[in-house]
């Protein structure tokens, strides 16, 4: 099989500079696990675009740097 | 690859709405008992409440009605093809759950004079009981898990409900994360996987934009069939009245009370009653159909008081992310419609009626083997029936397990399946899930969307076969892909399911669930049954009738035709 990557609009946006390196409060509640963390920064990504805007990232978040939007195909 | 193996008395798959409380339950019953919860996501934020509810739809509360009553109505709602005893249970014990989550925290509508505050969404009786501050039920059911003692594995997928000698002897699964094969034995499983919510391919294209939690993809369907229980009116599909593209309840069941409801482009009702049913979606489908559409939920008509009030509510609970979606598209209640369309199609016995067979005590035909929730044969069950059957299958599990042993799983069993759930990495330059899934979701639209038609379901039901060879192409490249690719496994399965039943049902029955055009009438005579489904010996997918146990509330059907068009 050949592979291409192709670029997407992902739903998610972290502002990184509130997102705090040791917290993983958005990663652990998202129902799709679709966060992580990226290794070189600390801070928190949307890694999968498999969102279901459905919010317990951004509502848990303790600094508030998380904006979910609708998902572009929907918006 | 490591493989982790564990052990309980009770085995609880899907930690949602009856998944929490069947463990609860069960530790309730026996508090030395060992319950382990198994769940995908993480239990605090998964499933169809991970952000709460705006509202219980099936509360049954004395002095408003009766479980005969509420019996009654969704018999009627449901065309007569139900099991009364299970539907009686939602009503007898709704009462008693919703008290007990009200002393764990969880608040419910009160009138002025302290009593809950029922409204009328339903045909004849009152049984949505508002939650204007339910955002934060799953957070509630989480502590009260750890309050129990209830012992919790996040972020593990069950694949396989193991089976010996015609009994579950536990389940295995992965680590969605660190790829881990995981065994667990268990002397009763109790699969709460919730709705197929990933059948049919919203008309946005997007795979996860759809009405029911994405995680929820059928797992437990899959799982119940290969298990060797028997699931039952598949045909009777799952199709909601939604806000077009957002695909989430636009929600009359909230603003409907307030006086709006749903209108057709000219502003006027072509429904009586707003209560989501077969009938009604029929109706929606040929008001879409008659030139007379788009059809929106009303609500310009009311003051600016009242609108706010109906913001309150739908912007902080179930799915508040519809406030920016209005937002995005300059929409506003006081001035706009809330322009709806027919979603398309998945499984779930919470709003219509397809699911995995259980009686009375949530057993399925496979001994040990329970099912509650969503994915459970208890038409209309909603919110509150998960919660009731939770507890029924958390309670009665526990009188089943005692005096059990633990049973050593088959060697044969465990290769062969982690064969299948590891073979996606062995290809990482594989088809990606989503191209997959696009594909099986689109042929899902194509050729099983309602109305149905005998050809194009044929031709679905071949391309659905032949979908396993094109599952060996899929590819993953790490855990959290290869959770997808497993879900695609599951929505092949139901894909199947669908197809053979909507077959095999020759007549029409639900409304628009479940519209044959070579068969468009109802047929009593013949199908007054239901229609079960099973893996048989030799492996095939069988189906048979069962017929309706005698009704224990008396319900004239030739008379009480369920009819809400407006004519
Ligand atoms: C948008 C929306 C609005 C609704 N509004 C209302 C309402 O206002 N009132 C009302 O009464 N009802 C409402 N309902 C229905 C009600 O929410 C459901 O009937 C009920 O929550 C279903 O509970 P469940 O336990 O079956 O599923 P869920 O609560 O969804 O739980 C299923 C769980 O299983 C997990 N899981 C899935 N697959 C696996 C696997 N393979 N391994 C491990 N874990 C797995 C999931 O992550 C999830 O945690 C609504 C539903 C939705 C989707
Ligand atoms: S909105 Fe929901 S699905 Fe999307 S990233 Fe946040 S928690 Fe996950
Ligand atoms: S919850 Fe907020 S602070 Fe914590 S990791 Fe996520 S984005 Fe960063």
């Amino acid at each position: 099989m050949a592979l291409a990557t192709q670029r997407v609009d992902v739903p998610v946006i972290v502002d990184e500079s509130k997102c705090l390196e040791k917290c993983k409060a958005c990663i652990e509640v998202c129902p799709l696990d679709v966060l992580v963390k990226n290794p070189e920064t600390g801070k928190a990504y949307m890694k999968y675009d498999e969102c279901w805007f459905c919010l317990p990232c951004e509502k848990e978040c303790p600094t508030n740097a998380i904006t979910v939007q609708i998902p572009f195909l929907l918006r | 690859m490591n493989t982790q193996h564990l052990q309980t008395d009770f085995l609880v798959i899907g930690g949602g709405t009856a998944g929490t409380m069947a463990g609860i339950k069960a530790k309730q019953a026996n508090p030395d008992a060992d319950v382990l919860i198994l769940e995908k996501a993480n239990i605090r934020r998964s499933g169809a409440i991970a952000m709460g509810m705006d509202g219980v739809n099936t509360a049954v509360i004395p002095g408003n009605s009766t479980p005969e009553q509420y019996v009654r109505e969704i018999t009627i709602a449901n065309d007569g093809v139900l099991e009364q005893k299970n539907v009686y249970q939602t009503g007898r014990w709704g009462f008693e759950v919703i008290q007990e989550l009200e002393s764990w925290g969880v608040k419910f509508q009160k009138d002025h004079e302290g009593n809950y505050d029922l409204k009328q969404v339903h045909r004849v009786g009152k049984y949505v009981l508002p939650m204007p501050e339910g955002k934060d039920l799953k957070k509630i059911l989480a502590r009260q898990v750890k309050r129990h003692k209830v012992r919790v594995t996040n972020r593990v997928m069950a694949t396989r409900v193991m089976v010996k000698d015609g009994r579950a002897i536990g389940a295995v699964g992965f680590d969605v994360r660190k790829g881990d094969f995981v065994v667990i034995q268990a002397k009763a499983v109790v699969l709460c996987t919730g709705a197929c919510g990933r059948l049919g391919l919203p008309a946005s294209g997007y795979l996860y934009g759809t009405y029911e939690n994405p995680t929820n993809a059928g797992d437990g369907y899959s799982m119940a069939y290969h298990a060797g229980a028997e699931l039952t009116n598949i045909e009777c599909f799952q199709i909601n009245p939604l806000i077009k593209d957002y695909n989430g309840p636009a929600c009359a069941y909230v603003a409907s009370p307030f006086g709006a409801y749903t209108a057709n482009a000219e502003g006027n009702r072509f429904i009586s009653c707003d209560y989501w049913s077969g009938q009604m979606m029929l109706e929606t489908w040929k008001e879409l159909n008659s030139g007379k559409g788009p059809v929106h939920l009303k609500m310009y008509h009311l003051d600016d008081d009242t609108i706010s009030e109906i913001e309150r509510v739908l912007w902080a609970n179930e799915r508040p992310s519809r406030e920016r979606f209005h937002e995005g598209r300059g929409e506003d209640y006081r001035t706009d419609g809330v322009e709806m369309n027919i979603s398309e199609i998945g499984l779930c016995s919470g709003h219509s009626a397809s699911g995995v067979w259980v009686n009375d005590k949530a057993e399925t035909t496979v001994p040990g083997l329970y099912a509650a929730g969503d994915m459970a044969s208890v038409p209309h069950n909603y919110m509150i029936g998960a919660f009731v059957s939770g507890r029924l299958s958390g309670i009665n599990a526990m009188d089943y397990v005692e005096g059990l042993e633990h049973v050593e799983p088959d060697p044969e069993f465990l290769a062969t399946e982690k064969a299948r759930i590891y073979a996606p990495l062995d290809r990482p330059d594989g088809v990606p899930h989503t191209q997959v899934e696009y594909k099986l979701r689109r042929y899902v639209n194509d050729y099983l969307q309602p109305p149905k038609s005998p050809t194009k379901m044929d031709i679905g039901l071949a391309a659905f076969e032949r979908y396993h060879e094109t599952l060996d192409l899929m590819g993953a490249q790490d855990p959290h892909e290869l959770m997808r690719c497993m879900e695609v496994h599951f929505i092949r399965d139901c894909a199947e399911m669908a197809a053979r039943a909507s077959l095999y049902r020759k007549e029409s029955r639900w409304g628009l669930y479940h519209y044959r055009l070579d068969y468009p009438e109802k047929n009593n005579e013949e199908w007054f049954c239901h229609a079960n489904l099973k893996k048989s010996e030799t492996g095939e997918m069988e189906m048979f009738k069962r017929p309706v146990s005698p009704y224990m509330v008396e319900v004239n059907l030739q008379q009480e035709v369920y009819d809400v068009a407006v004519r």
